[in-house]
């Protein structure tokens, strides 16, 4: 984009770039069809659930968790790119995590997939970091004042992903229970989990 | 570079999308743009931090249109840069494609950038220790550069804490222009939100990983 030019329907533009670079032997259909099926079908919020559920039951889990997240993370068979360094943040009654990258849209993907257009979107790049409180109001998550909000903007190949607190009153489910109440915009900080 | 990318604290963008379990590509050209752009670096014989500074210099009013939009272009923009393609010939494929009997203009010769890698990944081992300590008073530097940086604008200035030594990493800013990893040591440095915002602003705590040559000590 050496000169502004006038806006091309950006379908069309990926159209036009497949087809050039189909051309030129620098892109096929077969690696394009894998990375959609890998972050359609493999790489989701559902890794990250894994992971939060795990720490919910396994107390010497969660430590390393918290310790070395990156490591714990890949015990579980997680790993990949925009994970080469994942800090997980523990929320408490006390401390509320909540993740934003203002710069992009840097996010945890081995863990919890592409992005969400809400986290990508400029109304959440530009907020989050100036009235957090408010747009967690807006997401539906209205925090105790008591309740201290530590916001995490992604600016280098650190990535963050946030532990939950396990919803009260279900000391009898599963592993697989639990991460089955694990939502991503929990694990982003947005969100808490509920009990089902 | 002080881009339209830099939002934190910007004023205007009205209030927050509600979540939906919308899946990863809405549309089917969406994922070949993820696709494009994930192996844009690849293609273009350049780095992740280059793509970054490549999406930056997406103009804003097509930044704005949407993510896989300054993606798509993003990546083209690092292609021209390397030879790969020109924009002249993108807008005649797609007039093509749109069954339109334009003239192909002529593919450019490909010249990559030379960019010596310390290897795979950005965390690399540093020469010399930290300047920095857990629990250092620190002002961020007022630095503003034209090409890529890692420094939000909202931070400039700002004097924090450092909370923690992060891995040393690969320097996006000269990465990106394919002057050298120069890996440097990384601090979470944390900020009272008063700091950031004034007197009037919300209490909260804000951590930004931030590069040493963006610090200064505060003493």
């Amino acid at each position: 984009m050496t000169s502004p030019t006038e806006h091309l329907d950006p379908a069309l533009r990926v159209e036009a770039l497949a087809s050039l670079l189909t051309e030129r032997g620098l892109l096929d259909e077969a690696t394009v069809d894998n990375f959609i099926k890998t972050y359609e079908q493999s790489v989701g919020p559902m890794n990250g659930a894994k992971v939060v559920a795990k720490a919910w039951t396994d107390p010497q889990y969660r430590a390393r968790l918290l310790a070395d997240g990156t490591a714990a993370i890949a015990e579980l068979g997680f790993k990949g790119p925009q994970g080469e360094q994942i800090e997980v943040l523990e929320n408490t009654p006390a401390t509320h995590h909540v993740v934003v990258c203002t710069l992009c849209s840097c996010y945890p993907w081995p863990v919890l997939g592409l992005p969400p257009t809400w986290y990508k979107d400029p109304a959440y790049r530009s907020r989050m970091v100036r009235e957090p409180r408010r747009v967690l109001r807006e997401f539906g998550l209205d925090l105790d004042d008591n309740v201290e909000i530590a916001v995490h903007d992604s600016s280098s190949e650190v990535r963050y992903m946030v532990l939950p607190e396990r919803p009260a009153g279900i000391e009898d489910a599963t592993e697989e229970e639990l991460a089955a109440l694990v939502t991503r915009d929990a694990m982003v900080g947005v969100a808490k989990v509920a009990a089902p | 570079m002080d881009g339209i990318h830099d939002m934190g604290g910007r004023h205007g963008f009205g209030q927050v999308e509600k979540p939906t379990d919308a899946p990863p590509f809405a549309e089917t050209w969406e994922g070949k743009a993820f696709v494009i752009g994930a192996l844009a670096a690849r293609i273009a014989g350049t780095n992740l931090h280059a793509f970054r500074h490549a999406i930056e210099r997406v103009p804003p009013d097509e930044y704005l249109v949407g993510y896989w939009n300054r993606w798509t272009i993003g990546a083209q923009i690092m292609m021209e840069d390397s030879g790969i393609l020109t924009d002249e010939e993108v807008r005649a494929r797609a007039a093509r494609l749109s069954g339109r009997d334009v003239p192909e203009p002529p593919a450019p010769e490909p010249h990559k950038p030379q960019m010596p890698s310390g290897g795979a990944g950005n965390l690399r081992t540093a020469d010399s220790p930290p300047a920095f300590a857990v629990g250092d008073r620190v002002r961020v530097a007022d630095m503003n550069p034209v090409g890529h940086t890692r420094l939000p604008r909202y931070v400039r200035r700002r004097a924090g804490m450092v909370t923690a030594i992060q891995p040393c990493q690969v320097f996006p800013d000269t990465a990106a222009h394919f002057a050298g990893e120069n890996p440097q040591h990384c601090y979470a440095v944390e900020f009272d939100s008063r700091e950031l915002w004034g007197p009037d602003a919300e209490q909260f705590r804000l951590s930004v990983d931030l590069f040493e040559p963006y610090l200064e000590p505060v003493r």
